[in-house]
């Protein structure tokens, strides 16, 4: 009787009585809304120091509704990749194809009227080889670059653990030389060489220099609507071009092999056992229609990433007329934070959803406090900079982000620490330092290289989907071959 | 902890990946589920949340059934058939 007394508690308001599991949700619920209320006080009080703050507040938004709807519908670009090959699920697949799609549809009216910041990158098969690099990785890991962010948010320690091996890979890779330099071919090392770039740079010392200044910018940078002759900025480039074209049709393709080889028979083996007629073409629209909204809290979380996404663009492009500025260095500078701007005054201010260079840059930013000089590179010193992490927009999004995941969580009783074991821990170093690597070869991550990009029309982003898919088959061959090989020791000593 | 698979009785089997994210939980379920036989019960324990989603879809794809699901503390355990 006494264990029973002391095993409840009474609620705050006196109103009832509480089981311990009740009390621990309730508080959990309590730390959601303080969550809530901490990045508020953020956005007022910075809002309140310096209007220009609102800027990094759009970011810091938009951020924690990334994290929200990441953490809600489970949203895992690895886990795409990776469940298809390695257990034949498609249900993350399609929910990932069906939140590009609807960015795609809210991004091409804003790209027709000149108001998107997106920037098409250059193409050639660096994307693939980016792309492959990235998905063994994020296989590996255990999450691509965004899920990392939300599953911290959820406690998971191996994700802190990823993010800190791709923020700490990627720094060390835009900044390496000497030794590296006997890897750049002749003709990339030239071509850097006569870029003219400010000294400061130091061009022809640094592989991934050389290898942006010498390679990857001489590639074209294209837009389907490019491509086929369409202004990027007319009704018929965004919507035909870019939409129809760009992503509609490749997403269309892609959803019926899917339908054809993972779905549809489970679904009629499933339909005929409940008596269900799924003959003629109405049966395999049915059945597609039901792949399509088979996991409503993807679709859901797809639905409103799609349309987050393109706002975001939206809003940061009006902010910047607004205020009158195109980087976002030009507002750190007014509000007196000059400190590790770009040669060109300009940091990272991407007007999107993006994950890694942020992650880059507090790495970047810690170093050069520690003494070394991480700004003789393209990546920090010419182009984004290395701001105090504090300031920095992008770290806003990513920490908002983070946040946002956490206050889910915390609603929906799935907050956890969960602490590494050793293996997984390794997993998550190696997996983020290939990551790391191939974030850089590509520009971008899952979201920066390939969401966005497809979702805007720009034709390297299915390549890097491409490599990222390839690269995800190679980390399910691997794991296949390692569970395998310690499952079939247990098992023998059942018997089986 | 690493995972462990275990039988307890004749017919009903134990894989422990708690600790473990994705993509082990998966893996080893999937793994596991193709080791044993038709009848068979397969008693999950597993503290991934999102693994949980892959491993029911899996389950519905392939035709098994998930006799019970109990959470505690962020811990789950299901009891799955297969088919």
């Amino acid at each position: 009787m006494q264990q029973q007394v002391a095993d409840v508690a009474i609620d705050g308001a006196g109103l009832g009585v509480m089981t311990p599991e009740e009390a621990a949700k309730r508080k959990k619920r309590i730390w959601a809304l303080g969550l809530l209320g901490f990045f508020a006080i953020i956005s007022v009080g910075s809002f309140a120091f310096n209007e220009y703050y609102i800027y990094l507040s759009v970011y810091l938004w938009f951020g924690m509704i990334y994290g929200m709807c990441l953490q809600y519908g489970r949203f895992c670009f690895s886990s795409a990749f990776r469940d298809l090959f390695a257990i034949k699920v498609p249900r993350m697949l399609v929910g990932i194809v069906i939140a590009t799609l609807l960015f795609g549809v809210v991004s091409a009216p804003i790209t027709a009227i000149g108001l998107s910041t997106f920037h098409a990158a250059p193409v050639s098969s660096h994307a693939i080889i980016a792309g492959v690099f990235f998905g063994i990785g994020m296989v590996i890991a255990g999450g691509c670059a965004s899920s990392s962010l939300y599953k911290t948010g959820e406690g998971n320690m191996n994700a802190l653990i990823v993010i800190l091996s791709i923020s700490v890979t990627q720094a060390l890779f835009a900044d390496v030389g000497g030794w590296a330099n006997n890897f750049v071919p002749e003709a990339w090392h030239m071509s850097a060489a006569e870029r003219g770039l400010p000294a400061s740079i130091n061009v022809t010392d640094g592989w991934v220099d050389q290898y942006l200044a010498g390679y990857v910018w001489n590639q074209p940078a294209l837009t389907y609507a490019g491509v086929l002759g369409m202004s990027n900025t007319s009704a018929a480039g965004a919507f035909v071009g870019n939409l129809l074209v760009g992503i509609v049709l490749p997403a269309s393709v892609l959803l019926a092999v899917v339908y054809v080889i993972y779905w549809r028979k489970g679904y009629r083996r499933k339909s005929q056992k409940a008596g269900k007629d799924v003959s003629g073409l109405k049966g395999e629209l049915v059945g597609y229609w039901s792949m399509i909204i088979a996991n409503k809290r993807t679709a859901i979380a797809g639905l409103i990433l799609g349309i987050a996404a393109a706002l975001h663009m939206l809003v940061i492009q009006g902010l910047r007329v607004k205020f009158g500025f195109k980087n976002a260095g030009t507002l750190l500078d007014r509000i007196g934070w000059d400190y590790g701007l770009s040669v060109q005054g300009t940091v990272f201010d991407p007007g999107y959803w993006y994950v890694t260079t942020q992650e880059a840059q507090w790495v970047g930013w810690t170093l050069q406090k520690m003494g070394m000089n991480m700004q003789d590179n393209i990546y920090f010193g010419f182009v984004n900079g290395i701001p105090n992490p504090a300031i920095n927009p992008a770290d806003w999004m990513s920490f908002a982000l983070i946040g946002g995941a956490a206050i889910i969580a915390l609603y929906h009783n799935e907050f956890k620490f969960k602490k590494p074991t050793w293996e997984t821990a390794m997993w998550s170093v190696i997996g983020g330092a290939l990551m790391g690597i191939g974030a850089r070869l590509g520009l971008g991550c899952n979201v920066g290289a390939f969401f966005v990009r497809v979702a805007n029309g720009d034709c390297s982003g299915w390549l890097f989907g491409l490599g990222m898919a390839g690269g995800a088959y190679m980390g399910v061959k691997f794991f296949n071959w390692w569970t395998e090989r310690k499952l079939a020791k247990e098992a023998a000593s059942c018997g089986l | 902890m690493g995972m462990t698979f275990e039988k307890i009785e004749e017919g009903r089997f134990r894989l422990n990946v708690n600790g473990y994210v994705c993509p082990h939980p998966q893996i080893y379920t999937k793994k596991s589920l193709e080791k044993l036989g038709s009848g068979d019960i397969l008693e999950l324990i597993f503290d991934n949340p999102s693994s949980g989603e892959s491993i029911e879809a899996m389950i519905e794809n392939d035709g098994d059934e998930v006799l019970e699901k109990k959470t505690e503390s962020g811990q789950f355990e299901w009891h799955i058939q297969k088919a």
